[in-house]
């Protein structure tokens, strides 16, 4: 028992490398999380934005963080895929009868998932800034944001992991990805949602990735962000829950199998 | 035999799935060093047995030990001292063959993965293709890789759930051949198959597997006394087409 406990750190780093690879080599990833988000920003911002009345001046601070999520939703169905294939190929079974801790296959995975959008993010508010995005928001701030993004991200990579544990074929696995892509834009990611019409806003209004954006649009221009961050978090945190004890229950299933 | 000479030790194992009784009371002895062979048709129950062996499935009832230790109570230990190289031949096709064992390494702690895992590309003639990704192997290549993976962590008990499935003859010579040297060196192999003739090159204890107890086991000389003796017919003996094969293949490759 004290072995795995003292390897456990080493062990994810290995498992982490390992899906981190992964990405790296997967052309469609890297453009699906990063390329297409970065298009869709210069799409809206270029092409669309002289049209929109965001009530902003910069449409880029505006749409930044509806950006970020989707950059972060785009990436959730390479998560299923991948626990997909090591479950189908038998490389957890290959991982769960050495002495290693059982989870570190799954928490590979989980990292993997909250370091490669670290990255892509890092990216996207580069191209951002050379866009013109500007933030006079502090460190702490950036670090709520920081936060938040990393809360999103974990709850739906818990989300991703029930697909990608318990479905029976590549395709179902990566089918949880569509209802996740669509979320941002029913919201006031790109505008905002006095425009549209009472159903549509009711859900847009209600939702939880329009409080998402909210606070963290909030944070980044440096306005006060109200209860607005209670209910991302709450949103984002009950959810997280939620998966978490789906995603646990359907990866104990397949141990029993 | 003292309790050293005894890798597996299963008496009275059952695991059913639901309603699906798959194991109703197997038992046997493998002996250390030695080729066991546990023989079934599909859907015997014989990775049900691996998986029970390995900690990955926990039995209704029996008791299993692996290497002195207790499948339900030590699996830590068992896991320490067993490999598994699984039905589908587990390898990680996105890393390179080298990636592949030096990650293996890193998981069993061991100081100087990258020499690991020259060592075994080397014994498994895998050099040439260490550094491509193994999406690009052979299914022949793909099994010897999986196996140098099973052998990173010098386990005294190794698992080979129907090893040679799906390969062409020649590369199941090959694993047939690796199969040979790991027994001697000492290593407990536990194989698993559904072929006769495997049993007959490999084997020293046989045990057969069908509707989840085992019927007969012991050597292969044992089993022969078991049923009437072999009768004799005068027949012209034929080459077989796999003997042909190999015939072809072999000058094909003299040349």
């Amino acid at each position: 028992m004290e072995t795995t406990k003292n390897y456990f750190f080493s062990d994810m780093a290995v498992m982490l490398g390992r899906s981190m690879r992964h990405i790296l080599r997967s052309m469609d990833t890297i453009i699906t999380v990063t390329i297409m988000p970065i298009a869709l920003m210069l799409l809206f911002v270029y092409v669309l934005g002289g049209a929109i009345q965001s009530g902003t001046d910069n449409y880029v601070n505006y749409l930044l963080p509806g950006i970020l999520l989707i950059a972060v939703a785009n990436s959730v169905g390479y998560v299923s895929f991948r626990l997909f294939s090591d479950v189908q190929r038998g490389i957890f079974e290959r991982f769960h009868s050495m002495p290693i801790a059982r989870s570190a296959a799954l928490w590979g995975h989980v990292l993997t998932s909250l370091l490669s959008n670290v990255i892509s993010i890092a990216v996207i508010i580069l191209v951002a800034l050379i866009m013109g995005f500007r933030s006079p928001a502090g460190v702490l701030s950036w670090l709520s944001v920081a936060g938040i993004l990393a809360l999103f991200t974990l709850t739906l990579t818990w989300i991703a992991a029930i697909a990608g544990l318990s479905a029976s074929s590549v395709d179902g696995a990566s089918a949880i990805a569509y209802p996740i892509h669509f979320l941002p834009l029913i919201s006031s990611a790109f505008v905002p949602t006095r425009s549209m019409p009472s159903g549509v806003r009711a859900f847009a209004e209600n939702q939880p990735v329009t409080s998402i954006v909210e606070t963290i649009r909030a944070l980044l221009a440096n306005q006060p962000v109200g209860s607005k961050i209670w209910v991302a978090i709450a949103w984002c945190a009950g959810i997280m829950l939620v998966a978490y004890f789906f995603a646990m229950r359907a990866y104990k299933k397949r141990e029993a199998r | 035999m003292t309790q050293n000479e005894i890798a597996i030790s299963v008496k009275g194992l059952k695991k059913s799935y639901k309603n699906v009784r798959v194991l109703t009371g197997v038992d046997f002895e493998v002996r250390t060093g030695s080729i066991f062979a546990l023989l079934g048709s599909n859907g015997a129950g014989k990775t049900t047995i691996v998986k029970v062996l390995a900690t990955l499935l926990k039995q209704d009832s029996g008791d299993v030990t692996v290497n002195g230790f207790d499948v339900l109570s030590k699996p830590e230990n068992v896991r320490q001292s067993i490999s598994l190289t699984g039905q589908s031949a587990a390898v990680d096709e996105v890393l390179t063959g080298r990636e592949n064992l030096i990650m293996i390494a890193r998981l069993w702690h061991l100081k100087h993965p990258p020499q690991v895992a020259d060592d075994l590309l080397k014994r498994f003639g895998l050099t040439d293709a260490a550094d491509r990704r193994a999406s690009t192997y052979s299914g022949g290549m793909r099994r010897r890789l999986d196996i140098a993976m099973s052998l990173v962590g010098r386990s005294p008990l190794i698992f080979l759930d129907e090893p040679t499935t799906g390969l062409d003859p020649e590369a199941r010579i090959e694993v047939w051949k690796i199969i040979k040297e790991l027994a001697g060196s000492g290593t407990t192999v536990f194989l698993t198959t559904q072929y006769l003739e495997e049993v007959e090159q490999l084997a020293d204890r046989i045990a057969i597997l069908h509707k989840g107890e085992i019927i007969v086991s012991g050597t292969l000389a044992e089993l022969k006394k078991l049923f009437p003796p072999a009768q004799v017919e005068y027949i012209e003996k034929q080459p077989t087409l796999e003997e042909i094969f190999l015939a072809i293949i072999g000058k094909k490759k003299e040349k």
